[in-house]
């Protein structure tokens, strides 16, 4: 092995190893809110990308109707298409190997694989982290799932306060900066307020949507005050 | 098929094609200021509506329970910078504690 390749090794391991770990927590949180454990398998392996699975389940949870809750996973999962971009200069893919390595990009993988110095690493840390957290959640969520269910009612366990948690979890790496923040009191704000009104899962989409645009006028203020 | 399966085979089909989309378009058909800052933007402002509604949506109407006990717990934890799974459980095991008592 070449010097240095150890640590990059090490490092997607251990970010893989810790990652694929919580997809305990999407089974728990998938079968309390009403999937059977081959739902919740069909979600890690096919959907792959945490956040839009927590989604998923989270609008069904609530009550809305499943498609509200693909359109929400589907706009969670644009931001892969943007990683892709940004990953497609130095992975190299074409064909079938391509069709199989676009599964692979998630948020962690992207980190791990941009964050090398020279192009081969970029390949060895984005498989690796890839690869591993793939295999762990896949496990993990049959796990959480068949686990979830055999616990019976999830209220009494308070997995039903465990999503939000999750979401926050999710969110919270992201809220690193201003405008990020006053998108995201805006997205839960609005959310909140478009609850009584629509549908279940509605809020949620149209909330998003109120949080993007505010971020974009608030980004253009900030460019004409600082010219 | 039931409206469940339908739902999850339809968020399987767009997310990974929005991942092979991101390998297969040629480079300057995304690359605008514009398209990042929204792809940016976006799960910031989802995953914010998605903690609304999820702690505090009850149906169609609003609710102040022990989930939000849970997620004041979550945010003591990520403040502690603990691990997702701490995070994730610790909440559920508050809100379970303040359903017992």
């Amino acid at each position: 092995m070449i010097p240095g390749d150890r640590q990059v090794v090490v490092d997607s391991l251990g970010v893989g190893i810790a990652t694929g770990a919580y997809g305990v927590s999407f089974g728990a949180v998938a079968a309390a809110s009403g999937l059977d454990v081959w739902q919740a398998c069909a979600l890690s392996l096919l959907v792959f990308t945490g956040a839009s699975q927590f989604a998923f389940v989270g609008v069904v949870a609530a009550g809305g109707a499943p498609l509200a809750g693909s359109l929400t996973a589907l706009l969670l999962g644009s931001r892969n298409t943007f990683y892709g971009l940004a990953l497609a200069p130095h992975l190299e893919v074409r064909g079938w190997r391509r069709l199989l390595t676009a599964q692979l990009i998630i948020d962690e993988s992207t980190a791990m694989g941009l964050g090398q110095d020279d192009a081969r690493r970029t390949r060895l840390a984005f498989r690796l982290t890839g690869v591993t957290i793939f295999v762990l959640w896949n496990l993990a969520t049959l796990a959480g799932a068949a686990a979830g269910q055999a616990l019976g009612d999830p209220r009494a366990y308070g997995l039903d306060a465990a999503v939000g948690a999750a979401f926050l979890g999710l969110l919270w790496p992201r809220l690193t900066a201003w405008p990020q923040r006053v998108v995201a009191v805006v997205g839960a704000g609005a959310a909140m307020g478009l609850v009584p009104w629509t549908p279940a899962g509605v809020p949620v989409i149209l909330g998003g949507a109120a949080a993007v645009a505010a971020g974009l006028v608030l980004a253009r203020r900030r460019a004409a005050v600082q010219p | 098929m039931s409206a469940l399966w339908v739902g999850i085979l339809v968020a399987s089909a767009g997310c990974y094609l929005l991942k092979v989309a991101g390998l297969s378009v040629p480079q300057r058909v995304l690359a605008h200021p514009v398209a990042e800052r929204v792809a940016d933007l976006i799960p910031v402002g989802l995953l914010a509506a998605l903690v609304a509604v999820q702690v505090l949506a009850d149906g169609q109407s609003l609710a102040i329970d022990a989930r939000l006990l849970g997620l004041g717990a979550a945010v003591v934890l990520l403040m502690a910078r603990a691990p997702f799974l701490v995070v994730v459980f610790g909440a559920a095991l508050v809100a379970a504690l303040a359903r017992a008592i």
